[in-house]
């Protein structure tokens, strides 16, 4: 038995570091990256547009199709619920209040974070890996170029930018196809719950959501990189880490959620 | 021999990886414009020598010093600055698959000089032409075959002219007239642009072809080190096996082997690899 207990604790200890290590590794790579992005050009190795706007492409144009049919039906489903939910009271007048709010600081930010873990994190950490198990990683290093500057910086730069880009986008996607509803099941006009989100709505919420999205932007990046970074044992490697950069994205970015939302609201 | 005139000075070198002392007190060194054969069986060490020449790796003790500059001492600035100066054909390309042919030979050009596209695009497809690749720039990595892709790697580490290059397992998996074709590469590479290099091999009918000198790792120590004929002539036994192709009789061991049979491992760390970034 205490030997059992021993090696319980041997493993515990074991993940413990393991966990407090990969968490370095991720800060420090986070800080090379920023740094890479502001002192490049003085180092002779400057950030380029070209992969930026390439990874822009990538992670937010080519997402936008499915972001707006997510978008639509979340607003379609909280205005379904909304209206379910308040008939109890009678007061289905008042939907307009929990879909606007809900949607600009919870659901856009959520669901977009969520979309681009699932395509653009994973894919990020399956390039890296591979490249890593290529020993192209390898060969950046020896050529002089940094693989930060090279790999990293561009998808942190396009994410940033895209993801607040993106989430609004959402906002309003949702808010229409919440509009839609409302206005068909409650026979009152678009333009009449279109004044009515004009007066619930604040910039603040808007940038509530914003704000959330840079962060889940960078968490993304981050976790997607470190994932890659850390693949060995081939391609089953690299399919375990591709599944492990998306669980522990979306995770992150739930969890980030909750702590920003109770560090703001409050 | 004066330092100036060594590419290549390895003074020590120590490594080791968890308890497993992997090099043991490895000293070198490649004049300029000598091809420097480093051979030895699989585990020998080779592999991770020429990452810690790469500077991938970091010794435990002892100095690798690069074209006259210690490469774990230097500012990064200067790394950078001498990394331009040195080209690498990793053994299994390690060419972007993202990326053309073309793009990939002038990704170190883009990089680190003013150039314009046009004489980029010269200078590529000069390089293509010198590993006998004219006209492929235009293919991705993964529609060449393995040769070609070890002369993509060759023209993509000598973009630059580096002063020293080196070469890991060209010949690995290839067959034999691919393989001399890439040994007549090397040895044409050196006659025309005087560059050193080092090439790691196991293969030794290249090894005695393209070789100066050469240098043989056996266990993580420098069993020999000589030209091409001290080698053949060497009556170190373990050398006459390697070179007469004999397996080795294994040590008897008695505790060792029961160490084994009961499953109780010794230095169970993998091989040490490059850095994560």
């Amino acid at each position: 038995m205490p030997s059992r207990l021993h090696a319980l604790l041997d493993r515990l200890g074991h993940a413990t570091i393991r966990a407090v290590e990969e968490f370095g590794f991720a800060a420090s790579l986070f800080g090379e990256a920023l740094w890479w992005l502001a002192m490049g050009r003085a180092r002779r190795q400057p950030v380029r547009m070209a992969p930026i706007l390439a990874q822009a492409m990538e992670i937010g144009i080519a997402a936008l199709p499915i972001i707006t049919v997510l978008a639509g039906t979340i607003g379609l489903m909280l205005a379904i619920q909304g209206i379910y939910t308040l008939r109890t009271f009678g007061a289905e007048s008042r939907v307009t209040l929990g879909i606007a709010l809900s949607t600009v600081r919870e659901f856009s930010p959520l669901i977009t974070g969520i979309l681009v873990a699932g395509r653009s994190g994973s894919a990020l950490a399956a390039r890296l890996g591979t490249m890593r198990i290529n020993q192209e990683v390898d060969a950046l290093t020896v050529m002089g170029i940094s693989p930060v500057r090279f790999l990293v910086v561009p998808p942190l730069v396009a994410m940033a930018v895209m993801m607040p880009l993106m989430t609004l986008w959402a906002d309003l996607v949702s808010l229409f196809a919440a509009g839609l509803y409302v206005s068909a099941q409650l026979q009152t006009s678009l333009a009449a719950y279109g004044d009515e989100l004009l007066t619930i709505l604040r910039l603040n919420d808007f940038m509530h959501g914003l704000a959330k999205s840079s962060i889940f932007a960078a968490l993304i990046t981050i976790v997607g990189v470190v994932n890659g970074a850390s693949v060995s044992g081939g391609a089953e490697g690299v399919g375990r880490m591709t599944t492990r950069s998306v669980v522990h994205a979306i995770s992150a970015i739930i969890i980030t959620d909750m702590v920003f939302a109770f560090m703001v609201t409050r | 021999m004066t330092a100036a005139a060594n590419s290549v000075e390895v003074r020590n070198l120590q490594t080791y990886y968890g308890h497993r002392h992997i090099l043991r007190n490895v000293s070198l060194e490649v004049r300029q414009g000598e091809i420097f054969v480093i051979m030895g069986g699989s585990g020998s060490g080779k592999t991770t020598l020429l990452n810690h020449l790469l500077g991938l790796l970091t010794p435990s003790s002892g100095s690798i010093r690069l074209l006259g500059r210690d490469i774990n001492a230097i500012d990064p600035v200067d790394k950078q600055d001498l990394r331009t100066k040195m080209g690498v054909a990793f053994q299994s390309g390690a060419l972007f698959s993202s990326m053309s042919v073309g793009d990939n030979i002038a990704l170190p050009l883009r990089e680190h000089t003013n150039l314009d596209e046009t004489t980029i695009g010269i200078v590529t497809r000069l390089k293509l032409e010198v590993v006998a690749l004219a006209g492929f720039e235009h293919l991705m990595p993964a529609e060449l075959s393995g040769g070609m892709i070890k002369r993509a790697a060759l023209a993509r580490a000598i973009v630059m002219d580096p002063k020293l290059l080196f070469c890991d397992e060209p010949s690995a998996g290839l067959d034999p007239v691919v393989a001399a074709s890439i040994d007549d590469l090397i040895l044409r590479l050196r006659d025309a642009m005087g560059m050193s290099i080092v090439v790691v091999t196991h293969d030794l009918d290249s090894a005695f072809k393209i070789a100066d000198r050469i240098c043989v790792l056996d266990k993580g120590e420098v069993l020999a080190l000589g030209s091409v004929d001290e080698i053949r002539a060497s009556p170190n036994e373990r050398i006459q096996n390697l070179l007469n192709r004999r397996t080795e009789e294994a040590e008897v061991d008695p505790d060792a082997y029961l160490r084994r049979l009961m499953g109780i491992k010794e230095g169970e760390e993998d091989e040490p690899q490059g850095k994560p970034l």
